[in-house]
């Protein structure tokens, strides 16, 4: 199972649901960048199902024809994450465009940074980050530690580090959104068991992991 | 009883001349030639060494090899990349050299200990390298968190940074090399200068330094080529950020999401930087520290 970083904590708690419910099965993950992953299965690494954080990726994957069908089960927007200390008193998504705040990204490929992008389009702002992180976990561990002012992330990501950060909302008209599709492989050993899981993530069961984390209807 | 040995011992040797050339011959190919259980390993060992670098050739983009290298990124990322890697060699030798000295030649307790944690970047994982130094040197890190309060200063996703991250894991190349030619070196010509009245310093600077030149000249190359490759405690520590501080090895892995060729480009350019440093240095570094 590969899938994007900011599904870390509900598919981890689908996986083992589905072990159960499936004795017998084994899922493991390897979590990464959507771009990152894309990249690995178009190249052959030995993945049974993608879950991307953009529609995008998981076309580089279709039409290296790996993958087919992809049924988007998600949706997620952002959100400014900062150090509960909150150093630089970011209040909202504006403080950003401010040169003395020490904003982290994630790299312009990345879903996290397409998105992000277009949220600060959206609100007209210019922002210079001092570094673009390679995921959104990136970004969050760098907000974590105090390295950062703030970092813009997805607002499962504010939601699942629970007190180590604090959220600063973006507006809703200001806010970009980005869907998650999923897939199983076409080369997969386990097609049976992949299309399985896959339709479990899209079910009501699976749906509601997703919307107690902070994902949205997709 | 003189004559009958020397009659022995100067028919022996060409005897034993006789039997060791048929024992050649028979080996077919002088004695040099390695025994086919050994031969066999190590013509795997050079295939799996050698096959990537001829595929990095063979699928280098060449007749767009200068389009993609002088893209703004590439050309940013190969001069940050060049200029960082010749400060931390610097600052290297400037700290790395003194301590090589201390450990060689003074002994003091707890020097091995000392010289164990030198040389631990060598052995640590260099991601492991740059959490560390984001712990010490962060803002919210150990000294970092001084030097925040008293000066403003935040070392991480600067320059500073990138070059913090590579002296720290290529300093104990050349704390090594040097230490290892120091021990090495004919100290008789220290002492025969310190004897004909140079002060200690003045032995460094003349007598010492040069001699172990050739060592010094190696493990600064070596360092520098360590520095230049860093991709772990500089991702870490320093961030990366096209310009300022993301360097070739960053810029060739996001490359190889956006665009492939440039990635493979960028690599070209490396690995011929490597190949000049082998040549340049020959078989020295391979000889340790040993003065030439």
């Amino acid at each position: 199972m590969f899938a994007a970083s900011s599904l870390l904590g509900t598919f981890t708690q689908l996986g083992k649901q589905f072990e159960a419910a499936h004795p017998g099965v084994k899922v493991t993950f390897g979590f990464g960048a959507s771009s990152t992953l894309a990249t690995q299965i178009v190249n052959g690494a030995p993945a049974d199902v993608f879950a991307s954080a953009s529609p995008t990726n998981m076309q580089q994957v279709i039409t290296a024809g790996d993958a087919s069908n992809p049924v988007t089960f998600a949706n997620n927007v952002m959100e400014v994450a900062v150090p509960p200390a909150n150093p630089a008193a970011v209040t909202s998504v504006d403080d950003l465009a401010k040169s003395s705040v020490k904003v982290a990204l994630c790299q312009p490929q990345v879903p996290c940074g397409v998105t992000a992008a277009k949220a600060f389009k959206n609100a007209k702002i210019t922002v210079k980050p001092v570094t673009l992180e390679p995921d959104v976990k990136s970004v969050l561990s760098k907000v974590e530690l105090d390295a950062v002012d703030a970092g813009v992330v997805y607002v499962t990501d504010v939601r699942a580090a629970g007190t180590k950060v604090k959220g600063v909302q973006i507006p809703a008209n200001l806010n970009a959104s980005t869907a998650y599709p999923i897939a199983p492989i076409s080369k997969s050993s386990n097609a049976a068991t992949a299309r399985a899981f896959a339709a479990y993530v899209a079910s009501p069961a699976g749906e509601s992991v997703l919307a107690a984390a902070g994902f949205e209807k997709p | 009883m003189d004559t009958a040995d020397s009659v022995g011992t100067a028919a022996t040797p060409s005897r034993l001349t006789a039997r060791e050339r048929a024992r050649r011959a028979a080996r077919g190919g002088g004695s040099r030639s390695a025994p086919a259980p050994l031969l066999a390993p190590a013509l795997v060992a050079v295939a799996f060494l050698v096959l990537p670098l001829i595929g990095l050739v063979v699928r280098a983009p060449w007749a767009r090899l200068g389009s993609v290298l002088s893209g703004s990124d590439a050309t940013q990322a190969l001069t940050l990349s060049l200029w960082t890697a010749s400060v931390a060699t610097v600052v290297s030798l400037v700290i790395g050299v003194p301590l090589a000295w201390v450990l060689a030649r003074s002994s003091f307790p707890g020097q091995r200990l000392l010289r164990a944690l030198v040389t631990l970047p060598l052995v640590l994982p260099p991601v492991v390298g740059g959490v560390a130094l984001l712990l010490a040197f962060g803002r919210d890190g150990l000294v970092g968190r001084l030097l925040d309060s008293w000066f403003g200063l935040t070392i991480p996703f600067t320059p500073l940074a990138v070059v913090m991250a590579e002296t720290f894991v290529a300093m104990p190349f050349l704390i090594i090399t040097v230490e290892g030619a120091l021990r090495s070196a004919d100290q008789g010509f220290e002492e025969a200068a310190a004897t004909l009245g140079a002060s200690r310093m003045t032995v460094f600077r003349r007598v010492t330094v040069p001699l172990i030149a050739p060592s010094l000249g190696a493990g600064s190359v070596l360092c520098w080529a360590r520095a230049l490759g860093e991709f772990g405690a500089t991702i870490t520590f320093a961030g990366s950020f096209p310009g300022r501080t993301e360097t070739m090895p960053i810029a060739v892995y996001y490359a190889l999401e956006t665009d492939p060729d440039a990635a493979i480009a960028l690599s070209l350019v490396l690995l011929l930087v490597s190949v000049v440093v082998l040549v340049s240095l020959r078989d020295r570094w391979l000889r340790g520290g040993a003065a030439s």
